[in-house]
């Protein structure tokens, strides 16, 4: 091999301080959930040293309104922003190249297998929250029959959901959820159509349409959470509960909570869409960060319909 | 394309940008074997220990703090496993060489490829901060409850936070890999003319993808079961299930076995191949069996927890099912032998540690043919028989496939050759020294010695001595592999393009040693006879 002109059309990448920075913001953000989550430093009434207990006391009680008084969260919020700082750096690195024509037929073929590899990881992220779910869901009479120990739970679990607990209604608020993201699904199918043909202005509303769709699925399951949060004192006395009451919030608000999660992320992935069509990016021919995005709203779309049918209707 | 690199591609940046903002498969390729050697120097420390430790009865070394055996037994496990083994396997050879075997210029996400790596120090950190705030003692399956209510602390807060950096790396590693191999394979060259090695890494690499984020939603909940007043998965005051654990943890454990074995499967393929001067005997039966015990891997995880209570029709599936395994691993023993039967075979030092891998990992699948039923695990489940088990298959089958693939691909890596003597002496070491190390293990576990204890009575000293002693030439062996790679680097022999001779065809051999930056400027041409 000598030093002659390249050849072929893969994409030899220029050096990046993103990956080295990525690692770097991950330290941090892991930092930052350890002492959120757990703490690091016990808080001693003896020795009291106010900046330690200030970073590395637990955070999570600050949110939950037992003691204001430190701020681990500080260094998971830092860590977030740093990490969202540098995936803004490297996307925006990203489109340059798109647009500097690095993404030849060949690397837009890799792209494609990268972005159905990546959400078939996300599914398999999922099914280990239903093989929870389906599992204390279904063998709960047989778990409690085994288990000596805990006869006592025995009858308190018996049933599924547990005595006690009065589940969600799923066709009050879940279904419009359903019904949200069924429609944020034709609008963002509309938003691609248009722009295939060159109708930037429809592709722009159909756009803007999904983002907004998937904004008020966040909200309202934000109202649906915040009223749970908000009878979680009164554990039993009305049937609310919380992730903390027992198996059955914690199967729901995680298993809901992590879609939500992805629904978050498929919204900002979406209105990063949004604006770069605005900026006249995009070309009816070539726009895969579009179709990978619709793709990713598609998935956690499906993943919401299964919680759906198994979490709020069968299993209600 | 992009300007840089298109007149001159053999113009490397400079030292920072290099290492540091690296999109090139060998250089971190390269960063990945560094970080493995230390990582393999960390989590050896910790078995040596250990092995001071259990060399008589009563406590040598853990004296006031027995506690921390424990923690050096899980930190071993964690560390072999997720910052040794797969860094060296999939980051370091599978980085190296795939694209080149492929005859592609790079790996398809170059800046994906070093976000992988990255990752894993910041993973690293976080592990061994674990040890600062007292460290984990639970062993590396992490069962609860001892690792949410038995661990409060920080302590296992980093485990968690630095396994789930690594399980992401391995995630975004796989992804690479695959888009690699699936699609940017040199003209000509169909999946059925594909390397062995390259087969390997493409099972490993689906492996990953399905079954770390498996673990990554179980170490969620165990990070929520953890926080007072979270949730309570694993709880069974709250109804949940800290068996549920078991089968998410195992669910992932147990392809992460063949995660770390398929890999050296490839480089043993090639290395038997190279020095027999013959093609592999049934190339598509390797690959397919590859494939087949990828898939029957997802279906066996409860035969490691036949003691957890299951149902005896559930265990005939499991034991069932698990012995299926045997068959596709049979293909590839027999294959290798058959590949042998008739070549020229050179005893070279690739060659010795292949032939090793193949009689101690037959050992070691022997043993878990045994351990796969259920009747017989139950006597023998936690005991040193299970931990022969698996360093059998593991310590001396990936790390025995690991220095196989570091000796088969030294030259070309580095440019130099290195001396064979040395070379020679760091295998017998080694090999005698693991066998002295694990062979009486298998009968401590027949006599009933159980796993992950500080101390043990009498009855058990004989073969607990033997064991320590092990560790001599064991440690040797692993100074004399520094020595040779010391010794290569300073005499500076040079290798030449294909120092093994015709036997060896893969195309990395028909590059310059090291190979160029980005090795094909012009993509090589596979032709129907399989030559290029």
């Amino acid at each position: 091999m000598g030093s002659h002109a390249v050849e072929h059309d893969y994409h030899l990448v220029d050096p990046s301080p993103w990956p080295f920075l990525s690692g770097l913001a991950a330290l941090v953000w892991g930092l930052g959930m350890v002492i959120f989550f757990g703490g690091l430093v016990s808080r001693n009434p003896a020795e009291p040293n106010a900046m330690m207990e200030f970073f590395f006391a637990r955070g999570l009680y600050t949110i939950q309104g037992r003691d204001v008084s430190n701020g681990g969260w500080i260094i998971l919020l830092i860590g977030c922003l740093f990490a969202a700082y540098v995936m803004y750096g490297w996307w925006r690195d990203v489109a340059r190249e798109s647009a500097a024509g690095d993404h030849t037929p060949v690397v837009d073929i890799g792209l494609r297998y990268g972005m159905i590899m990546f959400i078939m990881q996300e599914a398999m992220f999922f099914v280990g929250w239903f093989w929870m779910f389906f599992e204390l869901g279904l063998w709960h009479k047989v778990r409690a029959k085994w288990n000596p120990d805990v006869t006592e739970n025995a009858v308190g679990y018996a049933s599924w959901p547990p005595p006690g607990i009065e589940t969600i209604n799923p066709w009050h608020i879940p279904l419009m959820n359903t019904l949200v993201l069924l429609l944020s699904g034709t609008t963002v199918t509309w938003a691609h159509h248009a722009l295939v043909k060159g109708d930037r202005k429809a592709a722009k509303l159909g756009l803007i349409l999904t983002v907004l769709l998937g904004i008020f699925f966040t909200y309202l399951q934000g109202v649906e959470y915040m009223e749970a949060y908000a009878h979680r004192n009164i554990d039993g006395a009305d049937g609310a509960f919380w992730l903390s009451t027992n198996i059955y919030g914690s199967a729901f608000f995680l298993a809901t909570g992590f879609h939500g999660l992805h629904v978050l992320i498929g919204t900002i992935f979406l209105f990063v869409c949004y604006l770069r069509l605005a900026r006249g990016g995009m070309k009816p021919e070539k726009h895969f960060g579009f179709e990978a995005a619709a793709w990713y709203w598609h998935f956690v779309d499906v993943v919401w319909l299964f919680l759906f049918v198994f979490l709020y209707v069968i299993f209600q | 394309m992009a300007a840089y690199g298109d007149d001159a591609h053999d113009d490397k940046p400079g030292f920072f940008t290099r290492w540091f903002y690296s999109t090139n498969h060998k250089d971190i390729g390269t960063l990945y074997l560094i970080f493995a050697i230390l990582s393999g120097v960390i989590g050896g420390y910790l078995s040596f220990m250990m092995r001071m430790e259990l060399g008589e009865p009563g406590i040598q070394f853990f004296e006031g703090n027995v506690r921390l055996f424990n923690v050096y037994a899980t930190m071993h496990g964690l560390i072999m496993i997720f910052f040794m083994v797969m860094p060296a396997v999939i980051g370091g050879f599978g980085n190296w060489f795939v694209p080149i075997m492929i005859g592609a210029p790079d790996m398809a996400f170059p800046r994906m490829n070093n976000f992988s790596f990255w990752l894993l120090p910041t993973a690293l950190i976080c592990l061994l901060a674990s040890f600062a705030f007292g460290g984990f003692g639970g062993g590396w399956v992490m069962y609860p409850p001892l690792s949410t209510t038995g661990s409060p602390g920080p302590a296992f807060d980093f485990i968690i936070v630095g396994l789930l950096a690594a399980g992401f790396s391995s995630i975004f590693g796989a992804i690479n890999f695959i888009t690699t191999i699936l699609n940017m394979r040199a003209p000509g060259m169909t999946m059925h003319k594909m390397p062995l090695f390259a087969w390997s890494v493409l099972v490993t690499a689906f492996l990953l993808l399905l079954a770390l984020p498996v673990l990554a939603a179980s170490l969620f909940m165990l990070l929520t079961d953890r926080i007072p007043g979270g949730t309570g998965f694993f709880n069974p005051e709250m109804g949940g299930d800290p068996v549920m654990f078991q089968h998410l943890f195992w669910f992932f454990g147990h392809p992460e076995v063949y995660i770390m074995i398929l890999p050296a499967f490839g480089i043993v393929s090639h290395v038997v191949s190279t020095f027999s001067k013959k093609p592999i005997f049934g190339y598509l039966g390797m690959a397919y069996a590859m494939v087949a015990i990828g898939v029957v891997g997802f279906v066996v995880w409860a035969h490691h927890m036949y003691t957890v209570g299951m149902d005896v029709d559930l265990k005939a599936y499991f034991i069932a099912a698990t012995l299926v395994i045997a068959v596709p691993t049979g293909v590839k023993i027999f294959s290798w032998l058959a590949t042998m039967w008739g070549g020229s075979i050179r005893f070279s030092i690739p060659m010795q540690w292949a032939l090793a891998f193949i009689f101690l990992f037959v050992v070691g699948g022997v043993t878990g043919v045994a351990l796969a039923n259920a009747g017989l695990d139950t006597a023998l489940h936690d005991t040193y028989y299970v931990v022969a088990h698996f360093h059998y298959v593991l310590s001396m089958g990936a790390v025995f496939g690991i220095f196989c693939g570091f000796y088969y691909w030294f030259g070309k890596m580095t440019g130099y050759l290195y001396n064979k003597w040395l070379a020679g002496i760091h295998f017998w070491l080694f090999f005698i020294g693991v066998n002295v190390i694990f062979m009486p293990q298998h009968f401590l576990g027949l006599q009933g010695m159980p796993r992950r204890y500080v101390d043990y009575p009498e009855e058990f000293e004989m073969w607990n001595n033997v064991s320590t002693l092990g560790i001599i030439p064991t440690g040797l062996g692993v100074l004399f592999f520094f020595i040779t790679v010391g010794e290569a680097f300073w005499r500076k022999r040079p290798a030449g393009d294909n120092p093994w001779g015709e036997g060896a065809n893969t195309l990395e051999w028909t590059l310059s040693s090291p190979p160029p930056f980005h090795s094909f400027n012009t993509l090589p041409r596979m032709t129907d006879d399989g030559g290029h």
